[in-house]
C-alpha cells in the first residue's frame, strides 16, 4: 500500500538506445524498473543509428510506461512527480521522452523535474546502497561518458576529470570492431579478456598533462590499430583474447590510477563507479582489490542499474523534487548539458 | 466531441481545440523557436484561455506524417503522453492532407508541397467533389518535377501552398504548364484547425489508434536503412 506521506517518482528515460520508465519510491526503493533495449536492431550498422532510435523509442513510449506503472502496482494518479532525461544525449531520442513526460505532466497536473543522465547514472548507487550518502568519488564510465566526479551533495558536483576524446566504452567499442567481436563492444571484450593474457602486449597507459584526472584513449584505441596493423603486415598470427585482455587491462589500469589518486586526495574514503563500462567484471575486481588495500568503501550498481535505465532518473529526481526543483513546459531536450548545469 | 489537434510536422508549431465543429481556440506559430520549447507552452495557454478542463477532450488529432522527423515526433509523443494521461484515443490525420483541407472547396486541384529536402518534396493531389476532400494523388514523397508532370498531364488549373512553395517555387513556374496560384499567407500552412477538422471526420468513420499504438508515418526510411538497401542492391 502506498502511504499519503510516500513520494512516487515515475521517471523516463531516452537519451541513447533504451526506451526506459521506472518508478521509485522515496527516492531509493525501486518499484519497477523497465527497459526496452534496441541493441538488436542496431547491431547490424556497427553502432547506435540516431535516427533509427528516436523512431524506435516513439513506438515504445507508452508500453514502457504503463508496463513501469503495472510493475509498480500503482496507478498514473498516485504519482507525486515525474522525472525526465533531458540531456546529455541524442537530440532526436531524448525529444521522445522529454515530450512525453512533458504532456503527461500537463495533463495530470504533476510536477515535472528534468534531470541530467550522468547525475542519474550516479545516483543508481544509491538504489541499492541504502548507507551511501555523499561525500564521495564517483566515476561515471560509459559509451558516451567518461568522468570523475566528487559528489558534495545530492545534485551538487564538482568534476574532477573527464576525458579530452573517447570515452572508455567508445575504445572498447572501436577495438571490438577492429578485432572483429562486433558491436557492443564492452561484454564482448570483457569475455574474451578471460581468456587472454593481459600482459601479452604492452600497450601505453595515458596521462594528460598537468590534468591529473584527465583521461586520454584515442591514444591507446591507435595503438592497438596500429599493433594490428604491424601484425598483419608481418604475418604473425594475432590472438585475438591476448588484444583484448592486454586493451582492457591498460584501461582499466589508467581509470583506477586516477580514480584512487583522487580519493586519496579528496580523503572520502568512500568510491563508487557507474555508467554501462562499470559492468565490466574485470574493472569491478580492479577496483574491488584496490579499495580493499586502502580501506576505501567501494559501491557499484548492479549491471541492471549500470546500463541505461529510468530508476537511477527517478532517485535522481527525487533528490531534485526534494530540493524544489521544477521544469517547466518549455523544457527542451540539451545534447550537450554539462554536469552540474541547469 | 471535443477533439485537440497538434501539428509540428514543418517549421509552423499549431495547437487547436474543436468542440462540435466549432473551433474554440487556435495558436499557430511560425517563428525560430524548436517545437518542444513551444508546442505546449501553446497549449497550456490555450487551457487558460479557454478554461479548458482536459478530462473534456474525446479525442487528440495529430498531424501524423509526412514532415520533419523530429517534428513528427515531438507532435506524436506530446500526442501519446495526452493520450496516456487522459486515456482517449489518438486520430492519426495524414499531414498532407490536412494541408490541403486549408484551401476546403477549392474548384482547382490542390497541391500541398512540404520541403523534403534531397530535391524531394512530400505532396499530394487534391480535389473539393461539394464537401468531400477527395485524394487523387497520395501523400508521398517524391521530385518536384514528377508532381508538376502530372499536374500538366491533368490540363487542370491548380493551387499551390505549403513551406515547399517558396523553396521551389523558380521551379514550379519554369516547369508548369496549366494556370496555377499560390495560397495566401492566411491559409499556405500547417493548421491545427485543419487537423481537427478533418481529424473528426477521420474519427466519425473509426480511423483512430490508441496511444501506444501510434507512431508517425514518416514516408521515408532513415538514411542508414536506405544506404544499407543501396548496398543489398549493388
Amino acid at each position: 500500500m502506498e502511504r499519503k506521506e510516500d513520494i512516487l517518482i515515475l521517471a523516463v528515460e531516452s537519451s541513447c538506445d533504451e526506451t526506459a520508465a521506472a518508478v521509485v519510491r522515496n527516492g531509493r526503493e525501486m518499484l519497477s524498473n523497465v527497459i526496452s533495449s534496441q541493441i538488436a536492431l542496431h547491431t547490424i550498422y556497427g553502432g547506435v543509428v540516431p535516427e533509427i532510435a528516436s523512431r524506435k523509442h516513439i513506438e515504445k513510449i507508452n508500453q514502457v510506461i504503463e508496463e513501469a506503472l503495472v510493475k509498480a502496482g500503482v496507478e498514473l494518479e498516485d504519482i507525486t512527480a515525474i522525472a525526465v532525461t533531458y540531456g546529455p544525449g541524442l537530440v532526436g531520442a531524448l525529444l521522445v521522452g522529454v515530450s512525453a513526460a512533458k504532456s503527461i505532466s500537463f495533463a495530470t497536473g504533476k510536477p515535472l523535474i528534468g534531470v541530467h543522465h550522468i547525475e542519474g547514472h550516479i545516483s543508481a548507487n544509491f538504489i541499492e546502497n541504502k548507507e551511501l550518502e555523499p561525500p564521495f568519488v564517483c566515476l561515471v564510465v560509459s559509451g558516451g561518458h567518461t568522468h570523475l566526479v566528487v559528489v558534495r551533495d545530492y545534485g551538487v558536483y564538482e568534476i574532477l576529470g573527464c576525458t579530452r576524446d573517447d570515452a572508455a566504452g567508445e575504445a572498447f567499442d572501436k577495438v571490438a570492431r577492429a578485432i572483429g567481436l562486433g558491436y557492443p563492444g564492452g561484454p564482448k571484450i570483457d569475455k574474451l579478456s578471460k581468456e587472454g593474457n593481459p600482459q601479452a602486449i604492452s600497450f601505453p597507459r595515458a596521462k594528460v598533462d598537468g590534468a591529473a584526472y584527465d583521461f586520454s584513449f584515442s591514444g591507446l584505441k591507435s595503438a592497438v590499430l596500429n599493433y594490428l596493423n604491424s601484425c598483419e603486415m608481418k604475418g604473425i598470427e594475432i590472438n585475438k583474447a591476448d588484444v583484448a585482455a592486454s586493451f582492457q587491462k591498460a584501461v582499466i589500469d589508467v581509470l583506477v590510477e586516477h580514480a584512487l589518486l583522487a580519493v586519496q586526495e579528496y580523503g572520502f574514503q568512500k568510491f563508487a563507479i557507474a555508467g554501462g563500462v562499470a559492468s565490466n567484471s574485470s574493472l569491478r575486481a580492479a577496483f574491488e582489490a584496490e579499495c580493499a588495500k586502502k580501506n576505501i568503501a567501494f559501491y557499484y550498481p548492479s549491471p541492471i542499474l549500470c546500463t541505461d535505465n529510468a530508476a537511477m532518473i527517478g532517485t535522481a529526481g527525487y533528490y531534485e523534487y526534494i530540493k524544489g526543483v521544477r521544469s517547466g513546459y518549455d523544457l527542451n531536450a540539451v545534447p550537450n548539458l554539462r554536469l552540474g548545469e541547469r | 466531441m471535443k477533439i485537440l489537434a497538434l501539428d509540428s510536422s514543418g517549421l509552423v508549431a499549431s495547437v487547436a481545440v474543436m468542440e462540435n465543429d466549432v473551433t474554440v481556440a487556435e495558436y499557430t506559430l511560425n517563428y525560430k523557436k524548436t517545437h518542444s520549447q513551444t508546442l505546449l507552452p501553446m497549449l497550456d495557454e490555450i487551457r487558460s484561455m479557454t478554461e479548458l478542463d482536459l478530462s473534456s477532450i474525446d479525442a487528440i488529432a495529430v498531424a501524423s506524417g509526412p514532415g520533419s522527423f523530429t517534428g513528427l515526433r515531438i507532435g506524436a509523443a506530446t500526442a501519446k503522453g495526452l493520450g496516456l494521461a487522459l486515456d482517449v484515443p489518438i486520430i492519426p490525420v495524414p499531414t498532407v492532407d490536412s494541408l490541403a483541407y486549408n484551401l476546403y472547396g477549392s474548384k482547382q486541384l490542390i497541391c500541398p508541397l512540404m520541403d523534403a529536402r534531397r530535391n524531394q518534396v512530400y505532396t499530394g493531389l487534391y480535389t473539393f467533389e461539394g464537401s468531400a476532400l477527395v485524394t487523387i494523388e497520395p501523400q508521398c514523397a517524391v521530385d518536384i518535377a514528377d508532381i508538376i508532370g502530372k499536374i500538366n498531364e491533368m490540363g487542370k488549373a491548380v493551387i499551390f501552398l505549403g513551406d515547399g512553395v517558396c523553396v521551389y517555387q523558380k521551379k514550379i513556374e519554369e516547369l508548369i504548364h496549366v494556370q496555377y496560384d499560390f495560397a495566401p499567407s492566411c491559409c499556405n500552412r500547417q493548421r491545427a484547425a485543419c487537423v481537427a477538422a478533418l481529424g473528426e471526420k477521420l474519427y466519425q468513420r473509426g480511423v483512430m489508434q490508441t496511444a501506444a499504438q501510434h507512431a508517425p508515418d514518416y514516408l521515408r526510411l532513415s538514411q542508414a536503412e536506405r544506404e544499407r538497401n543501396q548496398s543489398k542492391e549493388v
